[in-house]
C-alpha cells in the first residue's frame, strides 16, 4: 500500500518501532480477550475436563471422549433438530421476504403505507414481550386450531416472517431499473414471471445478506424453542446445553463439546459469508 | 452504491436482447386491436388491485398470527384472571396493581435498567475504542477484526455456558486465576450477590462490543477524509481531531446503536436465565425472568401479561423519545 487511507486515529502513520510494538500489543490483547474464551472452549472440548477449574487454552492429553459421551446423551438428535429448524425456517423466511419485498418495492397500491407500517411495527414486538400469549396461541392457533407446542414446526413457522429480511429485500429490489420490468411487461409477462425471472435473479447479493442473517437469527433462537419444546425429543442444541449441564454425570468437557457443535454452524456461515454479513450489518444499521 | 451499479451493468444487455426476440409473434396475438396494444396489456396485467396483496399475504398472515394476535391477546390477558378451562374473568387493572406494587417487580425493573445502561454504555465505549484502534486496511488487521467479531455469531446459549465455567468461584477457576496473577482475591462472580450483576454485564459487553465495533467501523468509513486533512492543516491534535471531526461524523451511528442496545437491554432474558436465573438471592432478577416465572412457571398468565405490556410500553417510550430528541437536535 503506497498511500494508506487516513484513519481517525492516524495510527497507520506511525512507523516508529515503539508505535509498531504498541499496535501489535493492542491486537494481541484484543485477540486474547475476544477469541481467547472461544479457544478455551475449543481446547476443552477435546480435553478431559472433569471440573470447571480445568478449563484451559493449553491442550494436554487430547481425547474425543467428550463427544462420545455427548452423543450418548442425545446431542446428535438435538443437532439434527436444530438443522431441521434452521433449514426449513430459513427457506420459509427467505421465500416470505422476497415475495413481500417484491410487492413493497415494485408496486404502488392503496394500503401500501399501512402494510409498511405494520411490518415496521413488528420490530417493536420481539418474542420476549409476546412470550406469554405466544405460549397460549401456539397451543391452539386461532381459526385453524392447530397445536404447535411440542413440535419443531412451532419453532419454524413463527420465525417465517422477519421484518429485517423484508426491509433488506425491499430496499434492494427498489434499485432494479424500471425499464427492465416495462420491457418484459410489453412482452406480456405477468407479475409472477417478472418476479421470478427478472427481479429475483438480480437480487443475489441481497439473498446472501438475508440468508446469513436469517441463519444466525434462527440458530440463536432460545426463548421460542423454550416455549415450544415440551420434552427432550424436541430440544434444539442450544436448549439442550442447559439440561446437559445439570446432569451430574456430564462433565464440563462434555458441555464444551456440545457447545462446540452448537457454535460451529453459525461461525462457519459467518466466516464463509463474511462480506454479506458485514455489508448487511452496516447498511441495515446505518439506514435504520 | 456499488450494488446499484452492478444491477445497472447487468440490466444493460438484458434490456437490449429480450424485446427483439419476442417482438416477432406479438403483433399477431391481439386481433384487430391496432397499435396502442402495449399500453392496454400493461394496464390489464399490472393493474389488478389484489396482486400486491397476494405477494404480501404470507408475511402479513404470519405477522398476524405471531405478532399482532399475541400482542392483542397480551393486552386482553393483562386485564383478566386467566383460568384455562374455567374461562377468563375480567379483573380490570388489578393485574397492573399487583405488578406495580410488588417489590420483586420493582426491584427487577431497577436491575433491568442498571443492566441495560451498563451494557449499552460499556459495549459502545469499548466498541468505539476498538473501532478507532482497528480502523484501516491490511490483511492482519482484517484477521484481528474477524476474530474479535466471533463472539457476536456464537449462540447466546453457548456464551452463557462458557462464561459460567470461566466464572467458577474458586481460586483456580479460569478468571479467578487470572485475577490472582494481578494480585486480586478470588471473586464469586455470578455466585455472589455483590458481583453477580457486574458479571452478567461483563459477559454482555464481551458479546456486544464487537458488534458495535463493526457498526462504528462502517460509520468511520463514511467520515469525510477531507475534514481530517483540514484538521491537520489547522494543527489539530489527535484528540481534537476525534472530538471535533470523528465523533460528530458518527452521530447518526451513535443514535441508532443506542436505540438498538437500549431496547435489547430492556428485554434481556437468555443470558440472565442461563447464567443466574435471577439469583443469587434475587440479585440479578430482571423484568423478563420475573415475567417468565410468573407466566410460564407459576401459570399466573394475567399478571405476567401485565408485566409484558409494561415492558412493551417502556421500549415504545424509549424509541419514540430518542427519535423526538434526535429530530429536535437536527433542527
Amino acid at each position: 500500500m503506497s498511500a494508506p487511507t487516513e484513519t481517525a486515529l492516524g495510527l497507520t502513520e506511525s512507523r516508529s518501532a515503539a508505535g509498531r510494538a504498541l499496535k501489535v500489543l493492542t491486537y494481541l490483547l484484543v485477540l486474547v480477550v475476544f477469541a481467547g474464551p472461544l479457544l478455551a472452549l475449543l481446547v476443552s472440548a477435546f480435553n478431559h475436563v472433569k471440573d470447571p477449574t480445568q478449563l484451559s487454552v493449553v491442550p494436554s492429553d487430547p481425547t474425543v471422549d467428550n463427544f462420545t459421551v455427548a452423543f450418548d446423551q442425545g446431542v446428535l438428535k438435538y443437532l439434527l433438530n436444530s438443522f431441521f429448524v434452521v433449514g426449513f425456517g430459513l427457506l420459509l423466511q427467505v421465500a416470505v421476504s422476497v415475495l413481500a419485498g417484491y410487492a413493497l418495492a415494485r408496486k404502488r397500491f392503496r394500503g401500501m403505507t399501512l402494510a409498511f407500517v405494520a411490518i415496521l411495527a413488528t420490530l417493536m414486538l420481539p418474542e420476549e414481550i409476546l412470550a406469554i400469549p405466544l405460549s397460549v396461541i401456539l397451543a391452539d392457533l386461532p381459526v385453524v386450531h392447530i397445536n404447535l407446542i411440542g413440535s419443531l414446526a412451532g419453532m419454524i413457522v413463527p420465525v417465517g416472517a422477519w421484518a429485517f429480511s423484508i426491509l433488506v429485500m425491499t430496499e434492494f429490489m427498489k434499485e432494479v431499473p424500471k425499464e427492465l420490468e416495462e420491457a418484459a411487461r410489453i412482452d406480456g409477462a405477468g407479475d409472477l414471471r417478472i418476479f421470478a425471472q427478472i427481479i429475483l435473479p438480480m437480487c443475489k447479493p441481497a439473498l446472501g445478506v438475508i440468508g446469513v442473517f436469517g441463519f444466525t437469527m434462527i440458530w440463536d433462537q432460545y426463548l421460542l424453542p423454550l416455549l415450544v419444546a415440551t420434552d427432550s425429543s424436541s430440544y434444539t442444541l442450544p436448549l439442550a446445553l442447559r439440561t446437559l449441564r445439570v446432569d451430574p454425570l456430564v462433565t464440563p468437557g462434555v458441555v464444551m463439546a456440545a457447545s462446540l457443535l452448537a457454535l460451529l454452524p453459525s461461525v462457519i456461515v459467518f466466516l464463509f459469508f463474511q462480506r454479506s454479513f458485514v455489508h448487511g450489518l452496516s447498511s441495515g444499521a446505518l439506514k435504520g | 452504491m456499488t450494488s446499484l451499479d452492478q444491477v445497472k451493468a447487468a440490466a444493460g444487455p438484458a434490456a437490449g436482447s429480450t424485446p427483439p426476440a419476442r417482438r416477432g409473434p406479438a403483433p399477431t396475438a391481439p386481433r384487430g386491436a391496432g397499435p396502442p396494444v402495449p399500453r392496454r396489456v400493461r394496464n390489464r396485467r399490472g393493474g389488478r388491485w389484489w396482486t400486491p396483496w397476494l405477494f404480501l399475504a404470507p408475511a402479513l398472515i404470519l405477522f398476524l398470527y405471531f405478532k399482532f394476535i399475541p400482542m392483542a391477546s397480551a393486552l386482553t390477558m393483562s386485564f383478566q384472571e386467566v383460568q384455562p378451562y374455567l374461562g377468563n374473568r375480567w379483573v380490570g387493572g388489578e393485574n397492573y396493581a399487583t405488578v406495580l406494587s410488588s417489590d420483586g417487580f420493582r426491584e427487577a425493573a431497577w436491575h433491568t435498567v442498571v443492566l441495560a445502561v451498563g451494557q449499552t454504555a460499556g459495549s459502545m465505549l469499548l466498541g468505539l475504542t476498538l473501532a478507532l484502534l482497528m480502523e484501516g486496511q491490511g490483511r492482519r488487521l482484517g484477521f484481528v477484526r474477524s476474530a474479535a467479531f466471533l463472539p457476536v455469531v456464537v449462540p447466546i446459549a453457548v456464551v452463557a455456558e462458557l462464561w459460567r465455567i470461566m466464572y467458577h468461584p474458586t481460586e483456580d477457576g479460569m478468571l479467578n486465576s487470572l485475577l490472582g496473577l494481578v494480585g486480586f482475591g478470588p471473586s464469586g462472580f455470578i455466585n455472589d450477590p455483590d458481583t453477580s450483576m457486574v458479571s452478567i454485564m461483563l459477559t454482555g459487553i464481551w458479546r456486544g462490543a464487537p458488534y458495535d465495533m463493526m457498526i462504528f467501523l462502517a460509520g468511520l468509513a463514511g467520515v469525510d477524509r477531507g475534514l481530517y486533512e483540514a484538521a491537520k492543516v489547522d494543527g489539530a491534535s489527535r484528540f481534537q481531531r476525534i472530538r471535533h471531526v470523528t465523533l460528530p461524523g458518527l452521530r447518526a451511528v451513535l443514535t441508532i446503536l443506542f436505540i438498538l442496545a437500549a431496547i435489547r437491554g430492556l428485554r434481556v432474558f437468555t443470558e440472565v436465565f442461563l447464567l443466574t436465573n435471577g439469583g443469587p438471592d434475587g440479585s440479578t432478577e430482571v423484568v423478563m425472568t420475573v415475567i417468565y416465572k410468573l407466566g410460564l412457571e407459576q401459570n399466573r398468565l394475567g399478571v405476567g401479561a401485565a408485566g409484558a405490556v409494561l415492558l412493551f410500553l417502556a421500549t415504545l417510550l424509549l424509541t419514540v423519545g430518542v427519535h423526538l430528541f434526535r429530530r429536535r437536535g437536527n433542527e
